[in-house]
């Protein structure tokens, strides 16, 4: 799966303390996410995890904000839009992969179990400046 | 030695000669006599092609100031050796890319002109994801047809992967289930050639370097054994193997790219007027004694 995003997927992974989730217009919620978790009996207390949320503005040829700064562990809701055509994002090393589709915000949840640097770019080939729309997810400790 | 001679010819002629070796081909040549080899043996010869790669025609920038001349100067020198390839395959980004109709179809238009003057008449073509993703390749398809197809010669199955009509940079199901038909037409020891644009592996992802649904790809053509791939896309050469397959990549004719992850950002290597034209070239593919044989040209500087 490189790319490809499901609900199973995104909940397996978030189960693992990694979570991606990426579906345009998706409502999915931390709420939900939670239920999904409190189903299993090993983990009754599990807190609810409420993700930060940051919105990501997309267009020809940019992102905004370009660098996203989180925390190490933080669960974050990236909410995707695009005020033009469609885009894409993917953050490879954090295994981010999304679309972004005209009409309705994207949002991937993701929570990263590493430091560093991990650069983001626009997978949806959209014209003369595509190769310059990229970005940086800047992890802390 | 027809072939020597004219890869001495080429060498002259370009300025800069690249290495030769033996790809993973091996075979090819022999192929109707291995049992389970499914292509008639009966017109096989020495031949070779030439893989040029990465021509955007139409762009206009620092990184190569005689960018419409490039293409012009590539199609010379090839005509000026004696000894002409059995054909030349273009491996995508025939043009650069436009969000005009108009000026999309007059850059196709203007590159068909362009290459209608080699003397080398079979022109085999593909697209780029500049010719192809921002119409699903409608004015490609105008200008050069299908996309995707395959091709017999001299007893080696050439097949095309369009990896870049989706903008997503896929090749999709129905385009797949094609590729798995397609070969399942010739044995699995045939030799196969593949030409595409893209990597069919995660070559370097966060540059985009990679095609989504490469490992489906990849998987319908591990059974075959004698594989070999020839894409474009980083305008640079390298040479990957995933398992048996030999993936190979060619210069560019427009302006050179970094090695994959050696700089923080991907972006052209500057042009150098003192050495207009260095780190652009294109292949020639020579199916000889049994091997294949990789020769990257240079392109000569004016």
């Amino acid at each position: 799966m490189r790319r490809g995003q499901s609900h199973l997927a995104g909940l397996v992974a978030w189960a693992a303390g990694l979570l991606v989730y990426g579906c345009p217009g998706s409502s999915l919620a931390p709420g939900r996410l939670a239920s999904a978790a409190e189903q299993q009996p090993a983990a009754p207390q599990a807190a609810v995890a409420v993700a930060r949320v940051i919105k990501v503005t997309a267009k020809k040829f940019e992102f905004k904000p370009s660098v996203i700064t989180v925390k190490k562990g933080e669960l974050v809701e990236l909410e995707l839009t695009t005020s033009d055509r469609r885009h894409g994002f993917d953050a490879p090393e954090l295994n981010i992969h999304a679309e972004i589709k005209p009409g309705a915000p994207t949002k991937v949840q993701f929570k990263p179990d590493k430091a560093g640097h991990f650069p983001f770019h626009c997978s949806v080939f959209c014209g003369d400046g595509h190769e310059e729309m990229t970005g940086e997810i800047v992890v802390t400790e | 030695m027809p072939i020597q001679h004219s890869r001495r010819q080429l060498l002259k002629l370009m300025g800069v000669g690249g290495v030769v070796f033996a790809s993973g081909l091996a075979g090819a040549g022999e192929s109707g006599k291995r049992k389970g080899g499914g292509l008639p043996s009966g017109n096989k010869r020495d031949f070779f092609f030439l893989q040029l790669s990465d021509t955007h025609w139409g762009f206009q920038g620092p990184p190569n100031p005689q960018a419409d001349k490039t293409l012009k100067q590539a199609v010379a020198t090839i005509n000026a050796v004696d000894l002409q390839p059995d054909f030349i395959v273009f491996t995508g980004d025939l043009t650069h890319t436009t969000e005009s109709k108009d000026v999309r179809n007059t850059r196709m238009a203007e590159f068909r002109k362009i290459v209608s003057d080699l003397r080398v008449k079979d022109l085999r073509f593909m697209p780029g994801e500049h010719d192809a993703a921002l119409d699903a390749s409608e004015a490609y398809k105008e200008h050069f047809g299908a996309p995707n197809y395959a091709f017999d010669h001299k007893g080696i199955h050439f097949v095309t992967v369009d990896n870049v009509s989706d903008a997503k940079g896929a090749v999709g199901d129905a385009q797949r289930d094609w590729l798995a038909g397609d070969l399942k037409k010739v044995g699995k020891d045939a030799p196969i050639v593949v030409f595409t644009h893209r990597p069919l592996f995660d070559l370097y992802p966060s540059w985009d370097w990679a095609t989504q649904d490469g490992a489906k790809v990849v998987d319908i053509l591990l059974p075959y054994r004698n594989v070999t791939v020839f894409y474009g896309h980083i305008h640079q050469e390298h040479h990957h193997m995933t398992d048996h397959i030999a993936h190979h990549s060619a210069k560019s004719l427009v302006f050179p790219l970094p090695a994959p992850g050696s700089v923080a950002k991907k972006q052209p290597i500057p042009w150098d007027p003192a050495h207009p034209f260095k780190g652009l070239g294109y292949r020639q593919v020579e199916e000889q004694d049994k091997n294949v044989k990789l020769e990257e040209l240079g392109l000569a500087e004016t």
